[in-house]
């Protein structure tokens, strides 16, 4: 369970996060959306502590996450950033055997190297697997990084725009993936998402941010709006039933 | 595979022994000496194996903590700064023993490495060109400092012997410290997981459960151990940590584990040859190795931006 305690973020003078207090379930998909520069990155790297609250507390199951032992920490929670920018030339699968790195410590085991055989067929991956990084496309680099994280196997799984670089094909199954490691792993995800569309259909729980605030969180009926979504986006959005689900039309 | 290696095993141990045969004096079966090829020729040649690999996987452990491809001890500052702290100790302490200088060397060194890193980290640049770049600038910065001292001093000859790197004063007992060196790049290929993961970025390390500033602290004392000792026993032999680490990123990647036993063969590799070719160029006489190792190097290494830059 992860909770926010009056938690606030400031970089100098400027304050990202505002005063936010917040409990996610132990398990489910939660997405984060809100406009550009709203917070919800920092909010992400909050909860994984690679960045430290100015004020408030941030907890992992009762605990302040910035005082849990980093090598348990890694196989609670993982975490992928939106810039993966490295110039070190890996090869695929080397990469997303470093997912496991928190149970190995350098030294995969056969069982290892099948949860990491699984993550790259989850991924689609097969065939570019003894490829380096740098010789794949956006999209395919963007879908080892997450097979990484899905290798580490965490019960707590953030992800910081994932469906960047993505085509649809690649986006849905993604978020697919996702969904079933929540139904049937009983995992919790948290990504930022932009597609509000993409977060009302898989979502269970949307959490909204505005200016650093916490301006929603709800379920996807509760934030599929009119009013909810014009007031966080600052422009008229317009929700349709499509085949039963809430849709939101916003090209004008 | 294993013929590509078998192959080049082949080609190291003819390159010790021309190492072992080369020199003013020519060994045969009808003038064997002893005595000279244990003072002088394997001293020499051990000396040169141990910096060849030590300099190239402190380099390719450098561009791992830099996160970039073209940085290495002899282009950051580095050196200088080792040479900085062996001048100084020149000035004040001139009757230092092996082990202070050594000390003395390693710590400037440290400070060297440190300062290099935090310059970049604090320009916040991605830009492959620009961070090689400043360290050039910065060495030759520090370098400046380091004339200019020299130079009131009366003391430039002394750098010069540093500068250039040169194994021909290598005698035995002049070089052991050299096996420190060689020691601790078995401990980098130890912990060689961790370096990699570095490789991929503060967060992805954090993420991964590592401490990142202890690997980083670990990482810039060997390198700055690695750069003191050789600077101290042979001189500066640059670019070597540059390019040998480049070209097997080409044929093999940066997974550490992997790649640090193939980079130590190269660097010693090509450390011998290039010692070989001082030894043979003016015969008998000698250029000294780092006169070699800049001209090959350089071109290499430009070549190496070269191509990089296409890439992008």
């Amino acid at each position: 369970m992860i909770e926010f305690k009056n938690v606030a973020l400031s970089y100098g003078q400027k304050q990202v996060l505002k005063d936010i207090n917040l409990t996610l379930a132990d398990t489910g998909l939660t997405s984060i959306i809100g406009p550009n520069g709203s917070g919800k990155s920092s909010c992400l790297s909050l909860m994984s502590r690679l960045q430290k609250a100015s004020a408030g507390e941030v907890l992992l199951d009762n605990s302040p996450i910035q005082q849990i032992p980093a090598n348990q920490l890694a196989k609670k929670l993982s975490i992928l950033r939106q810039d993966n920018h490295t110039n070190a030339r890996i090869q695929v699968k080397d990469l997303i055997t470093f997912g496991r790195y928190p149970y190995h410590q350098g030294r995969p085991s056969a069982e290892d190297l099948k949860i990491v055989e699984q993550c790259i067929e989850y991924v689609d991956l097969q065939a570019v697997q003894d490829r380096f990084i740098d010789q794949l496309s956006g999209g395919q680099r963007q879908r080892v990084f997450i097979a990484m994280v899905l290798a580490q196997d965490t019960q707590t799984i953030l992800l910081d725009e994932p469906l960047n670089n993505l085509d649809i094909k690649h986006s849905v199954s993604i978020m697919k993936q996702l969904r079933q490691a929540c139904d049937e792993l009983n995992k919790q995800v948290v990504v930022v998402l932009h597609d509000i569309n993409f977060a009302a259909h898989y979502s269970d729980t949307i959490i909204a941010l505005k200016n650093g605030e916490l301006v929603a969180n709800g379920s996807p009926t509760d934030i599929m709006q009119d009013s909810v979504l014009s007031h966080i986006y600052d422009m008229p959005i317009t929700v349709t039933n499509i085949q039963g689900k809430p849709t939101c039309l916003f090209y004008s | 595979m294993t013929k590509t290696y078998l192959y080049w095993a082949l080609v190291f141990v003819g390159l010790i022994i021309t190492s072992l045969l080369l020199g003013s004096i020519t060994l045969d079966s009808a003038s064997f000496d002893w005595q000279l090829l244990s003072q002088t020729r394997i001293p020499r040649t051990i000396a040169i194996v141990l910096s060849g690999m030590s300099l190239s996987v402190a380099g390719v452990i450098m561009q791992m903590l830099a996160n970039n491809k073209f940085v290495e001890p002899t282009t950051t500052g580095t050196v200088e700064w080792a040479i900085l702290g062996m001048l100084l100790l020149l000035i004040f302490y001139p009757q230092a023993s092996l082990t202070v200088k050594l000390s003395v060397s390693v710590l400037f060194s440290i400070l060297g490495a440190m300062s290099f890193l935090l310059l970049i980290k604090k320009l916040h640049t991605r830009s492959i060109i620009m961070v090689p770049l400043v360290g050039i600038i910065y060495a030759g910065v520090i370098g400046a400092v380091v004339n200019f001292i020299a130079y009131q001093q009366d003391l430039m000859q002394f750098v010069w012997v540093w500068i250039q790197g040169d194994f021909s004063m290598i005698l035995q007992g002049r070089y052991e410290l050299l096996w420190f060196a060689g020691l601790l790049t078995c401990l980098a290929y130890f912990i060689a997981d961790r370096f990699t993961i570095i490789g991929l970025g503060k967060n992805v390390a954090t993420n991964l459960g590592l401490n990142y500033g202890y690997v980083f602290a670990i990482g810039i004392t060997l390198v700055a151990s690695v750069a003191g000792i050789t600077v101290v026993i042979a001189g500066v032999l640059p670019f070597l940590g540059l390019i040998v680490p480049n070209i097997i990123s080409l044929y093999y990647g940066d997974n550490l584990r992997r790649s640090i036993p193939l980079i130590a063969c190269m660097g010693a590799m090509l450390a011998l040859v290039c010692d070989i070719l001082a030894r043979i160029l003016v015969h008998p006489f000698e250029i000294p190795v780092g006169v070699i190792m800049g001209v090959v190097g350089s071109a290499i290494f430009l070549g190496l931006l070269l191509r990089q830059t296409r890439h992008d």
